[in-house]
């Protein structure tokens, strides 16, 4: 506090100057705690102000009331949102099917993602692992828009994937769930690449080598040993994939007639509906939340 | 280890691009996340309806202010960015020095939650008649002085003083122009040619699973209207005043279409590529995405109608933001996108009757725009339901019963879809 009274004028000479940002580098040599406080103040509050106060303010609407005729937000108290919420049976079958939707992403770049990390982590050359970990990164360079809409160019009637299966007689899945659930894999396969990478690289040769002197085979390697090491990580590379399939509602919209959670949440926001658009909106928020506290259980924070 | 942090460090700040990315660009609407709430209106002489006609208006239109924002419906501000040719916003930027910037809606709803979530942002806006009372009661639009817009007085009297646009004596705009909502198919996939919307509601049909509507609320009504010819028992008079039994049977059949549906559209280039690869053979159009199709190279086989039972449609007002910084500018644009020449334009660029009568003859191609969406012809638009939001008043005038307000209908979308 004292400090902030001697904030130099910008007219002092070099001399003076000097001394005052002594003293102020004293002052604050002497108080470790007031120098860790300043050093946290801006991330902090960036946090706090940002992301918690945006909660909050989200709190607040889900619990306010409207004009139904211009949808203009009244500030008394009402339950109404909370209500609609628990007794309209669409809430319900929009949030399973979102999260039915969220484990089928998760549990398949799961599996696509195993074996990737394993080449890249355990046999490749180091070359050819940067040239791999390059390529897994490649498609976050380019915008998430761009990535969806050429989804829809790729899956729709006439596009290249119809065209490729042609000579095979087959259709491709075309616009609907199915077809976004291959184009929500393919957006977020990359978070789940990287942890998994990482988490297999940090096996120790030792631990392997272990288990083929006590004459574990291959498959009882990787089930009693790989497995459970890099299982936290395939926790924390779900977090991603399980979440941000939760939240989206562009590839939602682009590829299916179907609605999520977030085509919903959009929908109230258009009407506009902001105080149930904020009700809906927690409704994801507690299902992170309870995912998080299981993937803090299984030690996935250990592992990113 | 430096390694893992690394990559864990890129892939949380990939996330976190991912993510600002798609919202930025996606969703303009989330930008003010605090809206509506502490804005209504305290400054406005004429928020609520009971106001008199006592407002103050301007008595005269100044200089421009060297800038505006303009908030319309694709097609109606033209800046050359979708067809270099089509420039009407850069003559109003030399004329009057306002410079011009462009936002446009899909949709009543987004129009009327972009104008409100951004307060200060918009100057003047192309309202359709399922917003503009909107704007009007939430106090966000002011009331306008028509005879400073000179054209006005040659508006087609059959769009004036219209509930959707003048409240209690007071006008809140300048009326644009009208069209109405039609029945697009691609000939060589729906044969033969469709004469009703039934058309897209019956599921033995083999294009079911390829129907696009347009996702708004409002396409209730589509349904209502059908209804009105179909089951005349359900004494349907206004598609927009529907009590609980005759909602019940609209909704129903919404319903029993939705297993048709392959895609629903609010954004117009959308639509346009459905139809022009085949994802959807049959829906809901607007005269100006039909014209896009084609002129295509090679044209999309498409052909549309107005079905026999009529159609929804729109008629729309230009309105001025009651917080406005640019009055004159806003003023000068009012009159300017409804004269003859540009209104002319517009509603040969969009597909619609324009709303000025002298936009009709100033060359053939006009008179010829203007013939075939019946500008001026009142009895062509007498099954024409231009969009309006409904109330729990009955729209109709009916006092005996409630109606279904646009909540309840914005819910029952909402299920709908399912």
């Amino acid at each position: 506090m004292t400090s902030g009274t001697r904030a130099t004028p910008p007219e002092l000479t070099p001399a003076l100057a000097g001394s005052a940002r002594r003293r102020l580098a004293a002052a604050l040599h002497r108080r470790p705690r007031l120098r860790l406080g300043l050093l946290l103040a801006g991330p902090a509050g960036w946090l706090v102000i940002a992301y918690l106060g945006s909660l909050a303010i989200l709190f607040l609407n889900a619990g306010w009331s409207r004009d139904p005729f211009t949808g203009l937000v009244h500030r008394d108290w009402t339950l109404a949102n909370f209500g609609q919420l628990v007794t309209n049976p669409l809430y319900r079958t929009v949030a399973l099917r979102t999260v039915g939707m969220a484990i089928a992403v998760t549990v398949t770049c799961a599996l696509l993602a195993f074996p990737i990390a394993y080449y890249m982590a355990r046999v490749a050359s180091p070359r050819v692992r940067g040239l791999l970990v390059v390529a897994v990164l490649m498609p976050l360079w380019s915008s998430y828009l761009i990535k969806a809409y050429s989804w829809r160019q790729i899956l729709s009637n006439d596009g290249v994937l119809n065209w490729a299966l042609s000579p095979l007689g087959i259709h491709g899945p075309g616009l609907n769930e199915v077809g976004l659930w291959l184009v929500l894999t393919y957006l977020w396969l990359p978070y789940m690449i990287l942890p998994v990478f990482a988490g297999l690289e940090r096996i120790p040769t030792s631990l392997l080598e272990a288990s083929a002197d006590l004459g574990g085979r291959g498959l009882m390697t990787f089930r009693r040993v790989i497995l459970p090491l890099v299982f936290p990580a395939l926790v924390a590379g779900s977090i991603f994939t399980f979440s941000l399939t939760l939240g989206d509602y562009i590839a939602p919209s682009l590829i299916t007639t179907t609605q999520f959670i977030g085509n919903v949440i959009l929908a109230n926001f258009g009407v506009p509906n902001l105080p149930l658009a904020a009700t809906l909106s927690l409704v994801p928020l507690v299902i992170v939340t309870i995912y998080l506290l299981i993937a803090r259980r299984l030690g996935a924070f250990e592992a990113l | 280890m430096h390694h893992r942090r690394i990559l864990a460090a890129v892939a949380i700040t990939a996330i976190v691009m991912s993510a600002c990315g798609g919202g930025s660009s996606a969703a303009p609407t989330t930008g003010g996340s605090q809206p509506a709430a502490s804005q209504p209106a305290a400054s406005q002489p004429a928020s609520q309806p009971a106001a008199s006609p006592s407002v103050n208006l301007p008595t005269s239109v100044g200089a421009g202010e060297g800038e505006l924002t303009v908030l319309a419906w694709p097609g109606y501000a033209e800046n050359g960015s979708t067809d270099p040719n089509v420039n009407w916003v850069k003559p109003f930027e030399d004329q009057t020095g306002c410079k011009t910037s462009v936002q446009v809606f899909g949709t009543s709803d987004e129009a009327f939650s972009l104008f409100t979530t951004n307060p200060d942002k918009f100057d003047v806006i192309s309202a359709s008649g399922d917003a503009s009372l909107r704007l009007v009661r939430a106090g966000y639009v002011q009331p306008v002085n028509v005879d400073l817009a000179k054209n006005y007085a040659d508006i087609f009297p059959a769009l004036k003083d219209k509930p959707y646009n003048t409240v209690d004596g007071v006008h809140y705009g300048i009326p644009h122009g009208r069209g109405s909502n039609l029945l697009m198919w691609r000939t060589d996939k729906v044969k033969p040619d469709p004469t009703s919307w039934t058309d897209m509601f019956d599921p033995s049909k083999p294009w079911a699973g390829k129907v696009s509507v347009y996702n708004a609320p409002i396409y209730i009504a589509d349904a209502a209207v059908i209804l009105m010819k179909t089951k005349p028992e359900l004494n349907i008079k206004n598609p927009y005043a529907l009590d609980d039994t005759q909602f019940q049977a609209v909704t129903d059949l919404l319903r029993q279409q939705k297993p048709m549906i392959g895609q629903y559209w609010t954004d117009y280039a959308l639509q346009q590529q459905a139809f022009s690869k085949g994802d959807v053979v049959i829906g809901t159009t607007w005269q100006v995405i039909t014209n896009l199709l084609q002129a295509e190279t090679p044209p999309a086989p498409v052909k549309v109608i107005k079905p026999a039972e009529g159609a929804t449609g729109w008629s729309d007002t230009w309105m001025i933001n009651s917080k406005t910084k640019h009055l004159n500018c806003s003023y000068l644009w009012l009159d300017y996108i409804v004269s003859p020449s540009v209104n002319a334009q517009v509603a040969s660029w969009f597909g619609e009757a324009p709303g000025n009568s002298k936009a009709c003859a100033l060359t053939p191609a006009d008179q010829t725009n203007c013939d075939v969406f019946y500008a001026a012809d009142d009895a062509f638009w007498q099954n024409i339901w231009y969009w309006q939001t409904p109330e729990a008043t009955c729209v109709d005038g009916r006092t005996d019963v409630q109606c279904k307000d646009f909540d309840a209908w914005s819910q029952a979308w909402t299920e709908i879809k399912g």
